[in-house]
């Protein structure tokens, strides 16, 4: 059984009005006795893709997709608890911003990526040197680095340059403003995706992982 | 060729009187370039007005173009909050920590004084100082934070959404103080000699939050205090969208309104034509990278999308240059605004 179109169309709108009454009973009414997993899979995360990509097309706003991570993120806490075995099984992940004080596109990714089904661990704000050792040190595979200011994006090769000295095949996945003004930069940075919304973060670390649900 | 004498003042009145000048008004808006000039690191140049005052005037008499811009970087504002500003050695200054860190702060917050915080005093003291130099030959931009986009850096701005849609009554609270305190700081800005100040409101962008919220909230924050700021106004959105907005935009009695590269800029003229003059909306992070021929391409571009009829500014679409945008590529749009800017613009196809 799959969860009906108008079903996701449905929550969508709920998020979009932050009307978590409607967006939690449709995430937990049953609809064909999916498994909570599942339901975060066929509901959650193709609803934040589309919301995502919304955004990209100038068709609703960031507080919109913001809102609609964090509630998401509430709901799916609640039924996959932090650390529960039915979360999906992944390779480490943690997301960062390097050397500024701009954290909504990091809150974004990590909640997108929680509602999802995803575990991450949330750096903060980090220097060039301290993020690679933390990453070193806790076996991170998969690294996101939020970024809103271009001296930000330019630390991304220092990170690379930094784990590669450390020897670190960890995979780096950026974005931000100055990616999305510049499509070259991410390349020209050394990092191994670029998301354009927060939403992209899913599809990345899916297709990093070779995860095709 | 023959540079035309009218002065840059009368140039840019012109063209925000929707009429064409002799050629198209450029903006650069270069903050940090100073401190290159001066061989200085970025926290020295802006330790001192004086510095400001002479990186401007080199900028000014190197590329030629219609403005001053004794802007100093956004954060600065924070320090009359208490806040700390966090420098970087090839970035603008930005703000650290949100001051704002318990819901109940806002209750009892209260709008600091101008003249009692050192930089902002710093500021209008290059704004002084500029004029003293220029008099009314080229016009000083003064530069705010709008009461409804400062918040970001008040309170973070994961948090500042989340106050807009939970906490009507406190957010509303909020707005009141931060109108008085950007009242008082701009007007102190046109006091000290700036020409018009610049009201960046990047959170009233359709980018950040939906039209109708904009309607309920940053419009009605906008129209209150721009009627408060005796001077002109130019309102900028820091290279988000506004193509959305730009009717109700125009109701809040600014002058000119800062464009994103992500925009049709010969839609957004369309919109505009006749009740807001653009400015933009030349991309400043592709910039970086841009060969000579790029720069003179996006000049060109740029001016045959919006240039005809006047109600047009060349500038970049986010308010500030990067630092690593290179001397060569600023003379070369420098350049290029000339040769492809002046009036009439005959070499403009009608397709155009």
């Amino acid at each position: 059984m799959t969860i009906s179109e108008t079903t996701v169309r449905e929550f969508e709108t709920a998020l979009l009005a932050l009307d978590r009454l409607t967006a939690t009973r449709l995430l937990t009414a049953p609809e064909g006795g999916e498994s909570p997993m599942r339901r975060v899979e066929q509901l959650v995360a193709p609803t934040l893709d589309r919301i995502g990509r919304a955004w990209e097309y100038g068709q609703v706003a960031l507080s919109q997709v913001y809102m609609s991570g964090r509630i998401c993120e509430d709901l799916v806490d609640a039924l996959l608890p932090s650390g529960s075995a039915i979360r999906k099984d992944q390779p480490k992940m943690a997301v960062a911003v390097l050397e500024d004080y701009h954290l909504l596109g990091k809150r974004m990714v990590y909640a997108v990526l929680r509602a999802s089904g995803y575990e991450l661990l949330d750096y903060g704000r980090q220097d060039v040197e301290g993020l690679a050792r933390r990453v070193a040190e806790q076996g991170v595979e998969i690294l996101l680095l939020s970024a809103l200011m271009l001296p930000s994006a330019l630390r991304v090769a220092r990170v690379r340059a930094a784990l590669d000295r450390l020897g670190c095949p960890v995979r780096i996945v950026v974005g931000g403003a100055p990616f999305r003004f510049d499509p070259q930069l991410w390349r020209e940075m050394g990092a191994d995706a670029m998301g354009v919304n927060a939403s992209d973060a899913v599809r990345i670390v899916a297709a990093l992982t070779g995860d095709s649900s | 060729m023959i540079e035309s004498k009218s002065s840059s003042l009368h140039r840019v009145l012109t063209t925000l009187g929707h009429q064409e000048p002799d050629r198209v008004p450029l903006f650069l808006l270069l903050t940090l370039h100073g401190a290159k000039e001066l061989g200085l690191s970025i926290r020295d140049y802006f330790a001192r007005a004086d510095y400001v005052v002479e990186g401007q005037l080199r900028l000014r008499a190197r590329y030629q173009h219609d403005c001053l811009y004794p802007f100093f970087y956004a954060a600065l504002e924070m320090e009359a909050w208490g806040g700390e500003v966090v420098f970087v050695e090839d970035g603008p200054p930005s703000s650290g920590e949100p001051g704002i860190r318990r819901w109940e702060q806002i209750d009892g917050l209260t709008p600091p004084e101008v003249e009692r915080t050192p930089g902002l005093r710093r500021a209008l003291q290059a704004i002084a100082g500029l004029k003293a130099q220029v008099g009314e030959e080229t016009p000083i931009i003064g530069v705010v934070m709008s009461p409804f986009s400062l918040p970001v850096m008040q309170l973070g701005f994961d948090r500042y959404i989340e106050l807009l849609y939970e906490q009507p009554a406190r957010f509303e609270r909020l707005m009141q103080v931060n109108e008085e305190f950007c009242v008082a700081w701009a007007n102190a800005q046109m006091r000290a000699g700036a020409t018009a100040i610049c009201y960046f409101d990047p959170v009233s962008s359709p980018t950040i939050i939906p039209p109708e919220c904009y309607r309920r909230t940053g419009f009605r924050v906008a129209q209150r205090t721009l009627a408060r700021i005796q001077g002109p106004t130019a309102t900028h959105f820091a290279s988000r969208h506004c193509l959305a907005i730009v009717a109700d935009v125009a109701q809040t009695g600014t002058a000119a309104v800062g464009v994103s590269v992500e925009e049709d800029l010969a839609q957004l003229k369309a919109a505009c034509r006749g009740r807001l003059t653009l400015l933009g909306h030349l991309n400043g992070i592709a910039m970086r990278r841009w060969t000579l021929a790029e720069a003179e391409t996006a000049v060109k571009t740029a001016i045959a999308q919006a240039g005809r009829g006047g109600g047009f500014i060349l500038a970049d679409n986010h308010g500030e240059i990067p630092w690593q945008v290179r001397d060569d590529v600023l003379q070369a749009i420098a350049d290029a605004a000339r040769r492809w800017g002046r009036y009439p613009l005959d070499w403009v196809d009608d397709a155009d």
